[in-house]
């Protein structure tokens, strides 16, 4: 299977967020792979996997495309470490684009690669849009698996069984190859992805996605990086959705702490009145 | 001068009470767009939907195919997207449910719309507050496509109140269905008499300190005492103890109850960016150094087994006396 694995490198969010000049200050930020991407090419790898020492089922290929200033390259590398085994990096600033340019560089790319399944997280944690992938597949005229939270691919591999998380419980949808799947936290459970080529006794740590070992850091230096314009895929550099300012919500008032369960009901019922 | 389509979700022939949310945020944008609010059911039961639906807005559009019977983004989109063009829509709306999330992007994308997602509120014709950075900033964003797609938040967003005078309801044919090979199999829902999390006034939730889902057992006493909805944290979901639909956070579910109750929580920001819009915040832990009780209005310090019996006890006394 040949999967193509959008990404974005996102602001590490465990760094508090400041203002300067009304919006995000992100000099000196340290950047990180979206944890959804990441576990999307989690998710590819384990697609393209057969389950003997992380090998590889023959002919399985892993293309990360990602759109980003130049230092990007080094999440895009983060990616091939973990085992993606090619890149492209279209090379741009946040100026030039926003959902619906994004959307048609990766048509453009995907009309040149042909891949068999879009694979890429529901939303990139910063901006929290969670638009691209059913944008991309509702412009491609492909079918959409959107919050994947397990996959098993059918026996004759062309068509995936994805259980999706709603409101409500989990709904099963199956979509054909190609289709495009944005996978939500739970796909990186230990038996989330079945690819029915890794035998059953196969079993993920389930601790998220994987590290990048030592070795995989030193074949990703060599793994094939092109980069490239957004203007290469017939996509006019232009952000339609331009971000006026940014603000930071007040802080909340401080709260107190009650020395025991019943000065904790009397409050609630007399101060806030919630009971 | 342009309409407002607002894609509602509804079942047993009324509309959902998230659904209310997006008719009330799509009346204020009819106020700046100048046109009106056309609501649009799809689906099983849409006609029969029509006339409940008539009480919030001037005109609704059923439409009814065996062919869309269950929901499918598919199928779904080009309807919705039709709609849009032929009713002079410039604004197309729906709630940032798992539905509304999954559709409109994809409606988006065939009217070449910009989109904003989960809005918390809108200041113009084309500009929009929303959360970004799980909640830890607000973006204003301006949208300057001629169409323009929004899904409100429905915490942010109260329930549209009926008109004085009913609307026309109108039958749309489907027209062609194609769900591109993509199909329904089955829903596994989880069952509960408790009211759906997102519009709850009360939710209790549980976090990895409740250590079993057995555990959780007091906690939905507790829930059903006050007739509140159930919660958890993503690290009891991720742990099997309770059903992943129970998750409040950045991904999952945001909630804006009157009174939230987090029990067991240690209060990561994934878990904060979902719930700290409620009112009134009430932390149980047993470690005073959690992050969860900087949030947190009233913090007790104790363990939740020690705890939770005990509030049950206070609060039956407290309704007994009243």
């Amino acid at each position: 299977m040949k999967i193509l694995v959008p990404v974005k490198r996102v602001p590490d969010p465990t760094q508090k967020a400041k203002i300067k000049d009304g919006h995000i200050d992100l000099a000196g930020a340290s950047w990180i792979v979206n944890t959804f991407d990441e576990y999307a090419v989690e998710t590819a790898l384990r697609l393209c996997e057969n389950g003997a020492e992380n090998a590889r089922i023959a002919g399985s290929e892993i293309i990360v495309v990602s759109l980003g200033p130049d230092d990007a390259a080094k999440e895009i590398r983060t990616c091939l470490a973990m085992g993606a085994d090619r890149a492209i990096h279209v090379v741009t600033t946040d100026e030039e684009i926003d959902s619906l340019v994004v959307v048609k560089v990766l048509q453009g790319i995907i009309a040149s690669e042909k891949p068999d399944l879009v694979v890429m997280g529901k939303q990139a944690v910063d901006g929290d849009a969670n638009q691209v992938g059913q944008m991309l597949a509702g412009r491609l005229g492909w079918p959409q698996a959107t919050f994947a939270a397990s996959i098993e691919v059918a026996v004759d591999k062309k068509s995936l069984f994805v259980g999706r998380e709603v409101d409500g419980g989990v709904e099963y949808k199956s979509v054909p190859v190609p289709s495009v799947i944005t996978v939500d936290l739970r796909i990186v459970g230990p038996k989330a992805v079945k690819n029915n080529v890794t035998p059953e006794t196969h079993v993920y740590s389930g601790e998220g996605a994987r590290l990048p070992s030592l070795k995989g850091i030193m074949a990703a230096k060599k793994k094939p990086m092109v980069t490239a314009k957004v203007a290469d895929y017939g996509a006019e550099p232009k952000a339609m959705i331009k971000e006026l300012s940014v603000t930071l919500p007040p802080p909340r008032a401080a709260g107190e702490i009650v020395p025991d369960v019943v000065t904790l009901v009397k409050k609630l019922a007399d101060v806030a009145k919630v009971l | 001068m342009g309409n407002i389509l607002a894609f509602c979700e509804f079942t047993d022939g009324v509309l959902r009470s998230s659904a209310l949310s997006n008719i009330a945020f799509a009346r204020e944008a009819a106020t700046h767009h100048g046109g009106e609010v056309i609501i649009i059911l799809v689906g099983a039961g849409a006609a029969a939907a029509g006339a409940a639906a008539s009480k919030f807005a001037p005109k609704v559009i059923t439409v009814e195919d065996p062919g869309l019977a269950n929901y499918l983004a598919e199928t779904y989109a080009p309807i919705v997207a039709r709609e849009a063009k032929a009713n002079n829509a410039t604004v197309v709306t729906a709630t940032a449910t798992a539905v509304g999330k999954d559709l409109l992007p994809r409606v988006a994308a065939l009217l070449d719309a910009g989109m904003a997602s989960d809005i918390a509120k809108t200041t113009g014709k084309d500009t929009f507050i929303r959360p970004i950075l799980a909640g830890n900033a607000y973006s204003t964003v301006q949208i300057s496509t001629p169409i323009i797609c929004v899904t409100p938040r429905q915490s942010e967003f109260e329930p549209a109140a009926e008109l004085g005078s009913a609307g026309t309801v109108t039958a749309s044919a489907a027209g062609a269905i194609d769900a591109l090979g993509a199909s329904f199999e089955r829903l596994d829902a989880q069952k509960s008499d408790r009211p759906d999390l997102g519009d709850a006034k009360v939710v209790v939730s549980g976090g990895r300190g409740m250590k079993t889902g057995e555990n959780f057992k007091v906690l939905e006493e507790l829930a059903d005492l006050l007739g509140a909805a159930m919660g958890a944290s993503r690290a009891a979901t991720d742990a099997g103890m309770v059903p992943a639909d129970w998750q409040v956070g950045q991904t999952g579910k945001i909630v804006a109850p009157n009174l939230y109750f987090a029990v067991a929580i240690s209060g990561a920001i994934q878990h904060l960016a979902g719930m700290k819009g409620s009112k009134t915040i009430v932390a149980i832990n047993k470690n005073k150094d959690e992050p969860i009780f900087q949030v947190a209005d009233y913090g007790l310090v104790a363990d939740w087994e020690k705890a939770i019996p005990e509030l049950i006890t206070e609060i039956k006394k407290l309704k007994a006396s009243r």
